[in-house]
């Protein structure tokens, strides 16, 4: 019965969403302050109902109720709790409900946290995320509802959760990836709100900006956890496959980090406001996208849910109306803003619009490498397959080339810049970037290594240039320290941001030209070396967990001939589905990972296993850590909430001013 | 600027939304064989039973190659198929024994039955690879001079038996392959 | 294990025959959680460097998306056995690739041949990023033609947008 209930909630919601996508709209077209003031009301129903649903859900996974079919399928008795918690995203429908939830908390905070925004502005923006909740929920119910149940005889134990999602990074990385997306269509019903009411202006673009800085910093974490997870489970030590499934957020995040660049210039400046627009509705279009390719079957991948081309239908419509109808709206209203202030030569708005190109034709090359095999395969009947060797010929020239830009951009000027100037201020800094960039590798190597080279030649540019627009800003003040005090939070956001970059550029440039690995057969008290390390098989036992078995081994690491630590590499069988599954040792550090795979016990007693070294690796979700924080900062500048508590200032006293009226009345 | 330039995000968005609706159709699993119209590769091993077999052995018409093993489970789903067809000589199957270990796929014949005019031994999978087999079960359609021309992957049973190998077994037989 | 089940799974049968065949995929092909160890010997740390080359850019032909390497599938242990055979018998890069492509197509490389196929695949971010420079060189032509206005026009967005500010319902 209690599943019903949560059917039953969902169509609750349905249907106060539909109201919500429909009366505000309306109301704000013609006035009518009534309607309008529907939009708040709802959108906490809207949020509640969508709410009990979830925890409905929850409770049949605690419960251990297999007579629904997702729980079956996705559970078994002997499962921790915890993880009877995270099964529930743990396949395609309760993921699409947690989904669905979390686009009802943003609205709801949307609608808690405009207070300063113009009433019809807030009914619009409300409305447009009603409608696509109601999209989202008509979809669930129609083809994949997760209280669906298995009539008439519910399996006695579930099929237990895919082995590889029992983890940690499983629990917080898909969650976190869909608050990112769910954040960029907060973005995108402002765009559609602004295009709407025809006010797309420098207000629109202030009251996104702090919206889109928060999305992109939760999707920038979101696509760390994702990577970290398969680093550390998927088991040979990637971070980063070019898998199908994974590219669709990394393009999201191209459109979303090129859209808070072009929010900055059209709030400063009014230029590029229908480029903004364009850029919020294909950052929306990116995420709209990946759900599709990770619940159609459209790619194999990895980590794709069961396939289903009603679903795929499905969602497609749900695409064709939200992206076509707003880009359709886009090519009626976007004529009608003009952007009419000018620029120069190597002022800033130009190197902002060079980040916003290459961002775009990135993102756009990666949206052509992951489905070129689509494409191909309806032309000429035949497969082909595009890997990481494409992905990273294409992709790191690119980057390349932005991380230069990244370096001149912030010390230039809005409006015009002379040639000149940037020398003058960047020459040196150039110089010994390069220097640098040639003489570290050298001096901790011996060699001479292109790759590290580039590597940290862009890296210490882009620090050292931030060093010099720092001391720049505070050259007029009277000590450094006071300088650094006076900047903004948003600029803080952005030097944090662009440091993070650095860091993930170190990270990602020397792990994968400085891994160093060995497969090797190791008997019971035999070593092998890899660099500094020895390695010493000490013991291996059989262990038992709450729903698997396995062996488990002690491996005695020596650095220099000393005693470092032990590492228990384990490889287990899950009971309920029979699946093999190795649990890496890593022995993480600053500078390098010690990562070690467990492969099968030969018949002669001895473990094959795999050593990796991986230098520098954390320092790729340490540079994302950077880059979310920075953008979160800068989320919490004083200017958008000095705008808020001046608002709300004003609505007090004019609310005060009314009630000393009133009496008099 | 021109109005016009505004409709262009619009018409990429129409021509991929196409693009995606097709491709919802197409299985990405569905990998064509590279050796259609190919001779069979050649090969120089044993039968289960442990006979020396070459190409030489092979049937002189039309035959299938069937390729399975012990630990494959749809390959039982498949064998009554096989089976009938063996039983009424419609067509000789010559079998390949693919990761297996000869014991266990002896053990298998006798349990199920042998419907295959021979099977052979491929333990390494070394011929599967020259065959480009990626998983059992797998069945080719060779014609008379030893050329491979139909390749059907994962089970053969009745319905697929009718609606894919009697349709291609008669455009071949029309050709007067053999 | 969604393709494993959707290849095998014949169109008409029973509860059954689907768990049957899910059985034997779990059997047959592991999750890529079970990663793979070998322990091939090489002579030359070169011969090790290229073994680790090409079983990161073929891919398994009967997995969902991985390489050689990362595959616990049965045809991606053989094919890294061949590949180990053919470094150790001294075969070319090109010779290894060929003897790959008659038996498993294009599908097997994770880096797309160029051919007249795959030109606009490999050329296309070139052609992406001529355009955007294009729009972008357009669009800053248009704008620096405007430059003797851009005080004016600064101040008269200003106004709309202290206008607009102020302007609260």
């Amino acid at each position: 019965m209690i599943p019903e209930l949560g059917s039953f909630s969902l169509i609750l919601a349905l249907c106060l969403s539909v109201i919500l996508g429909t009366l505000p709209i309306i109301g704000a077209h013609r006035h009518n302050v009534l309607w309008m003031s529907l939009a708040r009301p709802l959108a906490a129903g809207v949020f509640v109902f969508t709410a009990i649903a979830l925890l409905i859900l929850a409770y049949a996974f605690i419960t251990d109720d297999f007579s629904v079919s997702f729980v079956a399928n996705h559970s078994n008795t002997l499962l921790p709790t915890r993880y009877k918690l995270t099964a529930v995203w743990g396949g395609h429908e309760g993921s699409f409900l947690v989904w669905t939830w979390m686009l009802t908390a943003w609205t709801l905070t949307v609608g808690v946290f405009s207070k300063s925004m113009p009433l019809d502005f807030v009914s619009r923006v409300l409305g447009v995320l009603g409608l696509l909740i109601a999209a989202y929920i008509l979809f669930m119910l129609g083809t994949s509802n997760p209280f669906d149940r298995i009539v008439p005889l519910p399996p006695a134990d579930g099929a237990d959760l895919n082995s590889a999602l029992q983890d940690i990074g499983f629990i917080v990385h898909p969650p976190t990836l869909y608050m990112g997306y769910v954040g960029l269509s907060v973005v995108f019903a402002f765009a559609i709100a602004a295009l709407l009411s025809g006010r797309l202006d420098a207000a629109w673009a202030r009251w996104s900006r702090p919206w889109a800085n928060v999305a992109w910093a939760i999707l920038t974490i979101g696509i760390a956890l994702g990577s970290w997870w398969a680093y550390y489970e998927l088991g040979w030590g990637g971070w980063w496959a070019w898998d199908p499934v994974e590219n669709p957020p990394l393009i999201t995040w191209l459109f979303a980090t090129a859209l808070i660049h072009s929010l900055a210039v059209t709030e400063k400046r009014g230029v590029f406001k229908s480029w903004t627009v364009l850029l919020a509705i294909l950052a929306f279009g990116g995420s709209l996208l990946g759900t599709f390719i990770t619940r159609s079957g459209l790619l194999t991948s990895v980590h794709a849910f069961a396939s289903d081309p009603t679903r795929g239908v499905f969602i497609l419509g749900i695409l064709g109306i939200f992206l076509g109808g707003s880009l359709l709206l886009y090519a009626l209203r976007a004529p009608l803003m003009k952007s009419d202030v000018g620029f120069g030569l190597f002022s800033r708005e130009l190197f902002l619009l060079a980040n916003n190109v290459i961002l775009v034709v990135a993102a756009a090359s990666v949206f052509l490498g992951t489905l070129f095999p689509m494409v191909y395969q309806a032309i000429t009947d035949d497969l082909i397959s595009i890997g990481p060797p494409y992905f990273n010929a294409i992709f790191s020239p690119l980057m390349m080339l932005l991380v230069v830009l990244l370096g001149i951009g912030p010390l230039s000027r809005w409006k015009r810049t002379s040639g000149s100037y940037l020398l003058q201020q960047l020459g040196k800094v150039a110089i010994a970037s390069v220097a640098l960039g040639i003489v570290i590798p050298l001096l901790v190597l011996m060699e001479i290594s292109i790759a590290a080279t580039v590597t940290l030649i862009l890296a210490v540019w882009i620090v050292l240039s931030m060093g010099k627009d720092m001391l720049n800003r505070s050259s007029n003040k009277a000590s450094l320290i006071q300088g650094l005090r006076s900047f903004s939070l948003s600029y803080w956001g952005m030097q944090l941001a662009h440091f993070g970059i650095a860091v993930m550029l170190v990270g990602a440039g020397l792990t994968s030209y400085f891994a160093s690995e060995k497969s090797v057969l190791l008997e019971q008290g035999q070593s092998t070396e890899l660099g500094r390390y020895t390695f010493t098989l000490q013991d291996s036992y059989p262990i038992e967990g709450p729903n698997y078995v396995g062996s488990r081994t002690d491996l005695l690491v020596q650095r220099n001939g000393e005693e470092y630590t032990i590492l228990h590499p384990e490889r287990r069988v899950y009971v309920a589905s029979g699946t093999p599954s190795t649990e890496m040792a890593i022995d993480s550090g600053f500078l390098r990972d010690l990562f070690i795979t467990l492969g099968e016990q030969k018949e002669s007693g001895a473990w094959s296993m795999t050593l990796y070294i991986k230098p520098f690796v954390r320092w790729i979700w340490l540079g994302a850590i950077f880059m979310a924080l920075g953008g979160s900062i800068a989320a919490a500048d004083k200017r958008y909430r000095r705008l808020r508590q001046r608002k709300s200032a004003e609505q007090q006293a004019a609310s005060k001013g009314a009630a000393e009226l009133q009496p008099a009345s | 600027m021109q109005r016009w330039k505004f409709f262009i995000p619009a018409f990429a968005f129409l021509a991929l939304a196409v693009l995606l609706w097709r491709g919802l159709y197409l299985d990405p699993q569905e990998l064509p064989s590279m050796l259609i119209d190919k001779p069979m590769p050649a090969f120089e091993l044993t039968t289960v039973e442990g006979e020396q077999v070459n190409n030489a052995d092979l049937p002189d018409e039309m035959f299938l190659l069937n390729v399975w093993g012990s630990y494959c489970l749809p390959c039982l789903v498949e064998h009554p198929t096989f089976m009938r067809l063996a039983e009424e000589g419609e067509i000789p199957v010559v079998g390949v024994n693919y990761r297996d270990r000869q014991d266990l796929a002896l053990n298998w014949l006798d349990d199920n039955g042998d419907p295959f005019a021979f099977s052979i031994l491929d333990e390494s999978g070394r011929f599967g690879i020259d065959l480009g087999v990626y998983g059992a079960p797998e069945t080719y359609l060779v014609d008379g001079n030893g050329v491979i021309r139909y390749r059907h992957v994962s089970v053969l049973d009745e319905t697929v038996w009718q609606e894919e190998f009697l349709p291609a077994i008669e455009e071949l037989r029309a050709e007067g392959g053999s | 294990m969604r393709m494993s089940l959707s290849r095998f799974l014949p169109r008409r049968r029973g509860l059954l025959l689907i768990l049957l065949t899910a059985s034997f995929c779990l059997s047959l092909f592991s999750l890529p959680a079970a990663a793979q160890v070998d322990t091939f010997q090489f002579d030359t740390p070169e011969q090790q460097e290229r073994f680790r080359r090409l079983s990161n850019e073929l891919r398994c032909p009967m997995c969902q998306n991985t390489n050689l390497t990362g595959s616990t599938g049965g045809v991606a242990e053989d094919l890294r056995r061949e590949v180990h055979r053919m470094i150790m018998e001294g075969w070319t890069d090109e010779e290894i690739e060929q003897f790959m492509f008659e038996r498993y197509g294009d599908f097997i490389f994770y880096r797309p041949r160029l051919r007249p196929e795959t030109i606009l695949l490999w050329f296309g971010p070139l052609i992406f990023l001529i355009i955007g420079g294009l729009v972008a060189w357009s669009v800053w032509r248009r704008a620096s033609s405007d430059q003797d206005e851009v005080a004016e026009l600064d101040e008269a967005e200003q106004a709309r947008l202290r206008e607009l500010l102020d302007k609260q319902s």
